[in-house]
């Protein structure tokens, strides 16, 4: 008999594209962790003699219009991206769980307004939302996280609160409720970790759209602020020197590309790895 | 229904006082000529002298009326008449725009994402299915604005083939009737295209996924043994009850079209409601961005409902009850 950690693994190993995500996250959290030392200039070197350089063997992937060097500023920036994807998707995650999980246990009137909260949630369109509060509150990357944090738990409320309504039935709940525990106590300890597979699936899929949407804001102008390196401002560059530095808008580009083709994969992966409708296929 | 309409109302009200100091301020900052007692009467305006539920009274009471107020912009005209402006011609006004282009793409989107998805769930795991999920894949993680800039650089740029930005050419007053629809659709083909290639892979996959799990039913196995041409079997027994779930999801993504239409519209220059909205927010153009914001919402709404009443006429389950 496996250990569930060890038959999850075996299912997961066994995706090759899984595996391909999972590499690909862990790579961006070497490179942003290394930053400092993989890093082979300084993000912020302003070098007035080679502007707008096209890659080449000192700048691997050219210089911008203040001759900083591309490469150096995609390292660093890799960890704006990295850090808005986990404490986005952290914030949202814990909204949700405590919104689905009060939802589905105490049902009723509770229920209704939570529901209802979340119908209006996903009425507003959210970027609109996203924009004018980081416009009007100021676009400091704690700003950034905490509103994309706040505009995205919806899902994961939902996921958890159907977890609940099926799992607030069993007997081991009844159980706990029969030698005296509280309601925080069963909801925390004993249903909560039961409903954590599909929120852990959903919680990896989230930081793919975090890390689309700070990119956005950033080209746009109203996320991470220059000089302060991030793939998204690097690619505002390459909208304003399109006509002579392609290599400014093709290189980050490609890494939020990856970057979420990542994620997503990783996600995908570890769903199938949990789905036991999807375990039939192999024999046991 | 109506609550969630409150709601959306009284979340696109709150956003005015998000921000530090009062909203006049910015209104009088632009205008450093203003006197005390004109910033007064401003302030009579929005009601910023009443406490703030009756602020929200007052101003609900106008949005009813679809009366939004006026933009703080210099040229101060009504928000409506900014978005919807009868002196232009149809196909010019700002909400027109914005909703044509996403109506297209959404046409273009479904008319490529249902065949492909049914045709990669019959063909499951064949290369052909694995080709599709491959672009399906590179097309969820793409950021839209990305492909936007590579496709400028390629057919603006180096080929020079399409325009780069706006709607018309300099010369549009000039061409025939023919000329100018030309020179439209040229404009179009790459916003539309962007958001056509970002959107299809949710849907194409969305259709896989439902086609896979109807083909596995027993009448579908029926239908096959009674004899009927396979092309039968797909095309009118299963895709009826595989399309179902789709509809939902166009309703649902009709606030990520309208979010997108920012990023579309500034990166293209185009003069719809996105542009509109992020040029509001960026000059605090309150009553604007107020107004946008509820009127994105009642948008996303409508969808919502349209999705429901398609799925009603699609689902004659539903309609019995």
């Amino acid at each position: 008999m496996d250990s569930p950690g060890r038959l999850f693994w075996r299912r997961f190993s066994r995706n090759k594209l899984a595996l391909a995500g999972g590499i690909i996250v862990a790579f961006l959290f070497f490179v942003a962790i290394l930053a400092p030392f993989v890093s082979p200039y300084d993000p912020n070197d302003i070098d007035r003699k080679h502007i707008l350089e096209p890659p080449g063997i000192q700048h691997p992937l050219g210089t911008d219009d203040l001759g900083r060097d591309v490469l150096s500023r995609m390292i660093w920036g890799s960890q704006i991206s990295l850090s808005v994807g986990f404490v986005a998707v952290g914030i949202s995650v814990v909204m949700g769980m405590i919104f689905g999980s009060l939802s589905g246990y105490y049902g009723g009137w509770m229920d209704r307004i939570i529901m209802r909260f979340i119908d209006i949630m996903l009425s507003v369109p959210t970027f609109f939302l996203i924009l004018a509060v980081i416009a009007f509150i100021g676009s400091s990357i704690w700003n950034i996280m905490i509103i994309i944090g706040i505009t995205s738990w919806m899902g994961v409320a939902r996921l958890v609160r159907a977890e609940f309504l099926s799992l607030k039935e069993r007997e081991y709940v009844l159980a706990a409720r029969a030698v005296g525990a509280s309601n925080m106590r069963i909801i925390f300890r004993h249903i909560m970790v039961n409903s954590l597979a599909p929120v852990l699936v959903s919680a990896v899929l989230g930081i793919a759209g975090a890390v689309l949407v700070e990119s956005s804001l950033s080209f746009l102008g109203i996320g991470v602020q220059p000089p302060t390196p991030s793939w998204g401002n690097i690619l505002t560059l390459g909208k304003d020197n399109m006509e002579t530095a392609w290599w400014l808008s093709v290189f980050p580009g490609l890494a939020i590309l990856i970057t979420v083709l990542g994620y997503n994969l990783l996600g995908e992966g570890v769903r199938d790895a949990l789905d036991p409708r999807l375990w039939g296929a192999e024999s046991e | 229904m109506v609550p969630t309409l409150f709601g959306i109302t009284l979340i696109s009200f709150l956003i005015l006082h998000l921000a530090p100091g009062k909203p006049t301020d910015v209104l009088s900052d632009f205008n450093p000529k203003i006197t005390p007692e004109a910033r007064e009467r401003l302030e009579k305006m929005y009601n910023l002298d009443k406490p703030i539920v009756v602020q929200y009274g007052l101003w609900l009471k106008k949005i009813v009326k679809l009366d939004f107020g006026e933009s703080f912009s210099t040229d101060r005209r009504p928000v409506l008449d900014k978005i919807w402006d009868r002196k232009q011609p149809l196909p010019d006004r700002r909400l027109f725009i914005t909703f044509m282009l996403n109506l297209i793409t959404m046409v273009i989107i479904l008319s490529i994402a249902i065949p492909l998805g049914i045709s990669s769930a019959t063909h499951q795991y064949s290369l052909y299915d694995k080709l599709t999920t491959t672009f399906v894949f590179l097309g969820f993680a793409m950021p839209s604005f990305w492909l936007a800039l590579l496709l400028m650089i390629f057919f603006g740029i180096h080929l020079d083939l399409l325009p780069l930005s706006g709607l018309k050419s300099m010369n549009y007053d000039s061409l025939s009737l023919f000329g100018k629809i030309l020179d439209r659709i040229n404009h179009l083909i790459l916003p539309v295209f962007v958001s056509a290639f970002t959107g299809l892979a949710g849907d194409s996959r969305y259709m896989r996924s439902s086609m896979l799990e109807v083909i596995k039913q027993d009448y579908i196995t029926v239908a096959r043994a009674k004899g009927l041409p396979e092309k039968k079997v797909i095309y009118s027994h299963a895709l009826k009850n595989a399309i179902l779930p789709l509809i939902t999801l166009i309703g649902l993504s009709v606030p990520g079209l309208i979010g997108g239409s920012v990023i579309m519209e500034s990166i293209f220059g185009i003069p719809g409601m996105g542009q509109m909205f992020f040029m509001s927010v960026m000059t605090r153009d309150y009553p604007m961005v107020m107004s946008l914001l509820t009127i994105g919402g009642v948008l996303t709404l409508a969808g919502n409902l349209l999705a429901d009443i398609g799925y009603m006429l699609a689902d004659p389950r539903i309609r019995a009850k």
